[in-house]
Parts: structure tokens; sequence; C-alpha cells
């Protein structure tokens, strides 16, 4: 039926109400009404093509664009400096793409991972400022708690008005996220401003039990568990388990899903607060297994980058690592091109652009292109 | 000069992916002839029109329009060569009047006043009153009923000023009596040398009023007759391939305990529409009950609501002697309830997802199929599999998304999902809609295998025949309430289609 519908095909070739037609053959677009797959190869070919738009940029800024990739790659992989860095940046990545891929499965598009992930890094401050001295063993706790919940409660606050109001979860989610950005310049400029810190808009730095603790001298933490334990679940999850099986029906078919007795608005409020949980999950890792403080601009924007990183590993769980893998390493590749005069904001481009081909790919999945007589 | 044909299709080929629509179609319809398109559903009728009418395009093939080849790449070429469609689900803005409607889109004047529409309305009015087409031009859409919004549909297109007049299914929203009418505006438009095509599956009506009758099956066109040198029997057999005796159906049994016991039902469809009224009816084990009546008097939200899916406002429903206190899916399907709904794939299957997973859908939650919150993968795919081989079921393998299945195999899909669960009632919503003969008949053998075993059935069907050959009872809806009840014996098409239309006061005889 839907197939039906939207087939309608478009020729290309000659345009105009031309009557008569001569025997030069016609290429014919059509939608396929059936399949909608899309290669294996497509993720990888949206990288390449974004990599060559790019390099256009970068030639009109008088640079050579195979010199700066090369710059970029061996800053995010050739060294073990870089490889730790990049790993640092996976972790939030990965916590928050998976997040966002729960969200996803259902078709409810939450792009409030950003909000939700400094809601989760404002909670686990709020334990060190109120609960200053606890020992490691119930601080840290204390904190992930902290930040799963706070990031589940940013969560369900799009679910709850998507779910019984039919509130858009794209403008709420994202609208949330500014509220969560200035609440945190709110704590990091105001109550929470370190007195110590000569004006710098930072919480304290926190404790060493109030740390998640590293591997061996590297920066690269303990958060590292919490992705690589997130990814596991959440393959777990879609595989093996009857909740995973009612989300996957959810989105597959919503209607299917009523008709076989499952309640909507339940798993939805439920996979709201995985999602935001996740991401809050992040947002705790970060200050305590990184910046050790809360500050302005605690991230340069992981909950968005999340989104892309979900999207290019099309929500499936090994993408999703490869695809956090290379976006840490993007960021990380970003700041070493800045010794070279270019901006950091070059690795933000290819990030868009990335994005931009991979869900052009996803469309040009339906289309089959043939010679019309 | 009038050439012989209108217009004429040579080889045309239509392809969806790998779905072959049409195949080698040829078609011509004369000038001034009322042709019908004759097919089930699915038998490539409509596509056929919507080449016609520019919606698709073919893959192959030629179209001639009054002798001349023709490009026809958008609705509006077709109407630049004078093919206009109405089709099955109308093109009207439901808050604009009639006017407003058939005016839209016009390109012919920036400036639209008061007068300008003045002009334009009383254009409109003296087409529709030329053809007998009674529109009231300044009333909203919807306010209009079934049969009076197709007329300004039909209105449409012969103000535009089209003479090919294609129509697809225009009978399968009406009620008889609307149909009649239609029939007389075609005629109309016959003698007004206007061409009319139109696509139906109902004999009867092809045999009342088609000039030539083209039947169609499977994407092929098999023949086109004359009506005068035909019958309704070698058109069924043309239609469905060899005599339409369908599955045979064993003689009448004795119908046991009730198992659905409903009194009184009234169902709310919101914005205050009332889509039930007072609704009483018992079904019994080892019997077939029918619903009979044109799509939207009601039978969509009775289904729902005896399958857990729709609040109502008052009366009861009881399975089993046991009342149901509020609309709940579980409770149905725990107590043995099954729907086949009236969509499958937009409310009964899950098309990105496989086969077993569809097969899961309704037993999930028992310890058979999952423990500890945790799905018996191997378990539920070798059941998966026996289920497919029992039920007939051809797939490319157990993991193929079931919206790559043919529609007959999605069926089979969705019954045996809900056969296996061994219900104790089946409510079974236009189950063969859209299903080649062969499928038919294995829905329709199921269905009385079901009731063989001491099962009930409520069948909720538009097709009649379909409802008169399978049904012990059959009771009859229109403007949502049971207007008429009648056991097998004593059913005849008649009546039932006096009933559909709504008259309730047929002499001698005691509606609910």
């Amino acid at each position: 039926m839907n197939g039906k519908a939207s087939a309608a095909g478009t020729e290309v070739g000659r345009a105009g109400g031309a009557r008569r037609r001569t025997a030069v053959p016609r290429l014919a677009i059509e939608f396929d009404p059936v399949s909608d797959r899309v290669p294996w190869w497509m993720p990888i070919a949206a990288v390449l093509a974004a990599l060559a738009v790019c390099a256009a940029f970068i030639a009109a800024n008088g640079l050579d664009p195979l010199a700066v990739y090369r710059k970029m790659l061996t800053g995010a992989f050739g060294t073990r400096f870089g490889l730790t860095e990049t790993l640092v940046k996976t972790i939030p990545l990965l916590l928050c793409g998976v997040g966002v891929a729960i969200a996803y499965r259902i078709s409810f598009w939450n792009i409030g991972a950003e909000g939700q992930f400094l809601a989760g890094a404002m909670a686990a401050t709020a334990v060190t400022i109120y609960w200053p001295d606890l020992p490691a063993a119930a601080s840290l706790p204390l904190m992930t708690l902290a930040g799963i919940a706070a990031g589940g409660v940013w969560g369900l606050m799009t679910a709850v008005p998507r779910a019984y109001f039919r509130v858009s979860e794209l403008i709420s989610s994202l609208m949330l996220n500014y509220v969560a950005m200035l609440l945190l310049d709110y704590f990091v400029f105001g109550p929470w401003r370190d007195p110590g810190g000569l004006n710098f808009p930072g919480s304290p730095m926190f404790t060493a039990s109030q740390s998640l603790p590293a591997f061996g001298g590297t920066r690269l933490h303990f958060g590292l568990v919490f992705a690589i334990a997130a990814v596991l679940l959440y393959a777990f999850l879609f595989r093996c388990t009857r909740w995973g099986y009612e989300l996957r029906l959810i989105g597959s078919n919503p209607e299917a899903a009523r008709n076989a007795g499952i309640r909507l608005n339940r798993h939805l409020l439920l996979v709201m607060l995985a999602s935001g949980g996740l991401a809050g999950l992040a947002g705790m890792a970060e200050v305590s297994g990184v910046a050790h403080r809360l500050m302005y601009g605690i991230s340069p924007g992981y909950g968005y980058t999340a989104i892309i990183v979900a999207w290019i590993a099309r929500l499936h769980p090994l993408g999703l690592v490869v695809s956090a893998f290379l976006f840490g390493g993007l960021i990380v590749g970003g700041y070493s091109v800045q010794t070279i005069g270019l901006p950091s904001s070059t690795s933000e481009m290819l990030q868009g652009a990335v994005l931009f081909f991979v869900i052009a790919g996803a469309a040009l999945g339906r289309v089959r292109i043939r010679r019309a007589g | 000069m009038t050439l012989p044909y209108a217009l004429e299709m040579r080889g045309i080929r239509k392809q969806f992916g790998s779905l072959v629509a049409n195949d080698d179609v040829d078609f011509a319809a004369k000038t001034g002839e009322v042709h019908a398109l004759l097919g089930e559903n699915g038998a490539g009728k409509s596509t056929l029109m919507c080449m016609l009418s520019g919606v698709y395009r073919p893959t192959a093939g030629d179209i001639l329009i009054r002798g001349r080849k023709v490009s026809i790449r958008s609705p509006k070429d077709a109407l630049a060569l004078g093919v206009g469609m109405v089709f099955q689900q109308f093109r009207l803005v439901p808050t604009l009047t009639a006017a407003e409607n058939i005016i839209l889109g016009e390109k012919s004047s920036v400036w639209r006043g008061a007068s300008w529409m003045r002009r334009k309305t009383e254009e409109i009015t003296a087409v529709a009153e030329r053809f007998g087409l009674g529109i009231t031009v300044d009333r909203p859409v919807w306010q209009m009923s079934v049969g009076e919004q197709q007329r300004v549909e039909i209105v449409k297109v012969l103000y535009r000023g089209a003479d090919i007049i294609l129509l697809d299914e225009p009978t399968s929203v009406l009620t008889p009596g609307e149909a009649d009418r239609l029939f007389e505006t075609l005629l109309k438009l016959r003698a007004a040398g206007k061409t009319v095509i139109l696509t139906t599956h109902k004999l009867r009506e092809v045999m009342a009023f088609a000039d030539r009758i083209s039947v169609m099956r499977k994407g092929r066109m098999l023949k086109t007759l004359n009506r005068l040198e035909t019958n309704e029997r070698e058109l069924a057999q043309l239609m469905v391939g060899r005599n339409a005796t369908g599955a045979v159906r064993p003689e009448a049994g004795t119908p046991g305990k009730p198992l659905l016991e409903v009194e009184g039902l009234t169902v709310e469809a919101g914005r205050g529409r009332t889509a039930v009224r007072g609704v009483s009816f018992t079904v019994r084990e080892g019997e077939i009950v029918g619903i009979a009546g044109v799509a939207g008097n009601g039978q969509s939200e009775l289904a729902e609501a005896l399958a857990g899916l729709q609040a109502w406002s008052a009366g009861t429903i009881r399975v089993c002697g046991r009342e149901w206190k509020r609309a709940s899916v579980r409770t149905a399907i725990e107590s043995g309830v099954s729907l086949v709904p009236e969509n499958r794939m937009k409310s009964g299957l899950a098309g990105s997802l496989g086969i077993v997973d569809n097969l899961l859908m309704k037993t999930y939650r028992e310890p058979e199929r999952s423990r500890f919150g945790l799905l018996r993968g191997r378990r539920n795919r070798e059941w998966a599999r026996s289920l497919v081989e029992r039920f007939d079921i051809r797939a490319t393998g157990l993991d193929t998304p079931v919206r790559q299945l043919s529609g007959g195999n999605q069926q089979k899909l969705l019954l045996a999902r809900e056969v296996d669960r061994d219900p104790k009632l089946m409510i079974a919503v236009h189950p063969t809609q859209g299903l080649d003969i062969g499928a038919t008949e294995s829905v329709h053998r199921l269905l009385l295998g079901l009731r063989a075993s001491g099962r009930g059935v409520l069948l909720i069907s538009e097709d009649l025949d379909e409802v008169m050959q399978l049904s012990d009872r059959i009771l009859v809806m229109s403007g949502g309430s049971i207007v008429g009840e009648m056991s097998r014996e004593n059913a005849d098409r008649e009546r039932i289609g006096l009933y559909m239309a709504g008259l309730r006061a047929v002499p001698g005889e005691a509606a609910s």
C-alpha cells in the first residue's frame, strides 16, 4: 500500500511536456517500494565524500589537504598521547551515542543529549559541593547515581510532554539543552565558583576521592569501563531481552505494538530515562575523570556529536564503538592542526559534512536508477 | 471526424522494484462509452488508471489519446489532454467549499474578487446541472456525505474540461442507493459524448451499466467483452481464473455455549461522533457470525472495542461469561480473543522486522517464549520455522523483513500467529482484502477450521459474497447500529443490500 504511494517515479532527461518521443534512452529514478536497505559501504563512502569536500576548503585556505589530513591522523592515532586522548574523547561520545541510539530505536528523536550530559555533570558536582568530605567508596557511587538520575530526569522532561501532551520532542529536547547550558553558567559563575580560582568560571577542583581512577598515569579513566558496559548492555538488550523485543516492535510499527498489548507511553518514559541516564553518566565521567571540576564549556558539543555517531553507526552496537572512536579522533586531530594555522573548527566542519553525506546516502539507498524506454 | 478510440494503451508494463503491477497490457476505450475495468483487488486496475492520469509512468509501452501518441508526465499533462481522474480517496480540502475545491490550483487570474468568484460559481453550477450532479457549491466539503463529495470530484474533472473520465473504484465507498445515482450520472456523461472508464471488482454493477468490460487478472489484460454478449458467470470465471465456488463449507453444526456476548455497546469515535450505537449480539462456540455493511458504518470501531483497543462509553462486553471492566489489549489477548486487523501492514505486522519477531507479537510474554525477561531465541526460531511450514508461508528466510513478502504470505503469517495461539474467539476484519484467490481460499479454510474445532469467529467484511459464503448468521451494520439479522438459510443479497443502505423498515422483518 504505502509502497505504491511513494513509488511515483520522476524522470530525468528532458524537461517539458514533449508529446513526441525519440528513441533516446532515458534514465528514470524510482523509489523502491519494498527495500530501503543501505549498502554496508555507504557510511565509508560518506566519510570519504566528506573528506573530499573539506579538502576543497582546506585548499582554499592555502594549505595542502593531504598534509592536513595526515597531521590529523597522526595527531589522533599516531602517538601514545594522541591515542589515549582519542579514547578519552571516545568515552562521552560512546555513552551519549548509545543513549541517543536507544531513543532512536523507537523513533524518539532525542537531540537533547547535550543537556542531559550537562545535567549529569552538574548533579555529580553538586555531590562534591554539598558532601565534600565523603570517602571515595561513598562519593564516587553517589556521584555516578546522581549523574545518571539527573540525566534521566532531564530526558523525562522531554518524554513526559511528548507522551501526554504530544509536544514535539525535537523542540523540547533541543531547548532544554540551552536551559542546561545556562544553568551550568549560573553555577560556575555564581554559587559554585572556586573562591581560590582567580575568577576562573569553574567549581573547586575535585579531591582524589571524588575523581574516577585513571589508568597508569594517563588521562584515560574508569569511564571507559562505563562506556564499554553500556555498549554491551545495549547490544544484549536488543538482541536477547523481552524489553528489547518490545522496543524493536515499537520502533518498527507502533500501532502493531499497541495491538500486541504494549503500552507505548510507559516504554517511551523508560527509554528516555535510560537515554538521558547514559548521557548523564557521560557528564559525570567527564567532570570526575577528565576535568576534575565543573567548568564553563565542559562539553565541546559531545551531545550533538553523539547524534552523528549514532547515525553513522546506523544504531548498530559495534558501529557505535567504531564511529565514537573515529569522532573522538576527529576532535583530537582538530586540536593538532591548530599548530599549522587551521582553526580547530575544521574538525567540526568535517563532522557536519560526514553527517550530511550519511543522511544523503541513507536517502539514496531507497532510490534505484534504471533505463526507461 | 470521429476516431474509433478515445484512448489506447499498447504493451503497457509497470514495475515497482521487483513487483510487476502491469505486464504487457493492451487496452482501448471507444469514444462515448462506459468501459469497466474488472478485476480483483491487486489485479493492476488502479495502476493502469494511475498511468493514464499521470500519477505513475509506464515502465514500457505506449499511450495514445485520440490516435496520437502521448507522454503523460503529471496529472496536469493528463488534464491538458482531456483526461481527468476521480480517485478512490478523494483529493479534496475538507475545510474549503465545493466551489473553492474545484477552482483550487487554477491559474487563470491573479485578482479574485467577489464577482470573479460569483462567475466561477455560476460556471460550476452550470456544469453540475448539465450532468445532473446535485452539489451545493458553497458548502464546505467536510459537511458533505461521501456520495456528494464524489460528485464534487466528478464536477471538478468536468469543469476542468476532461472528456475522458477515469473513476477508480467509485462504488467502494457508496451505499447501494448512492451507487445507483452514480450510474445514472455516468449514463448522462456517456450521452454527452464523454468517455467513462471505471475500475471495479463488483460483477453486478458491471452488468448493470457498462458498455464494454475489460477483465484483468494478476497484472495482465485477459479479454475485452461486450456486455450484451457476456454474463456474470463468464466474467467471474475470467476474473478469478476458475469457477468461484471457493472453500467447501460443511453443513450447519450446532452452536455451543456463548463465547462473546455484547450488550448495548456504544463507542464514541471522538469529536462527538458516535461510531457504534447500542449494538447487541452473541457469538457462540462453533459459529461464524458475519457482519456486513458499507465501510465506515462502525465496523472498525466495533472490532477495536472487542480487541481491547478502544474504550466504550456504554454497554457490556462478556467473553466466556466474564465481563470486561475496561478496554485492555492484554485482557483481550489473555482471554483468548484474536484480531486479524483491517490493514495488516498498518496495524498487524511490523514491516521492517523478520518473521520470527512478527510471529512472537502476541505470545512473547508466555513462559514458552521468554524466561526471566529474556527471549528464548533458538526455541522461538524452531517454533517459527514449524509455523512457516505448517501455514505454507513463502519467504526467503526467517529474517526477511515481512514487508518484502507478498500480500498473501503476509496475511498467512498474521493468521498463523493468531491461529497458533488457539484463540477462543477470532475477530477477522476484511481478512481477504487484496488477496488473490488462492490465498483467499486458504484464509477461508482456516476460518472454517476454527469453526469446526468449536471456536467462534466474528467476520467483518465488505465483501458480501464472503460473508454469505462463510457465516452461520449475518448481521448488517449501518450508521453504527445493527439494522438486520438473518440466518444463513434465509439470507439474500437484495435484502442485505437494503439493510446496508440503512433502510430498516423492511416489512415483516424484525430489525434489532
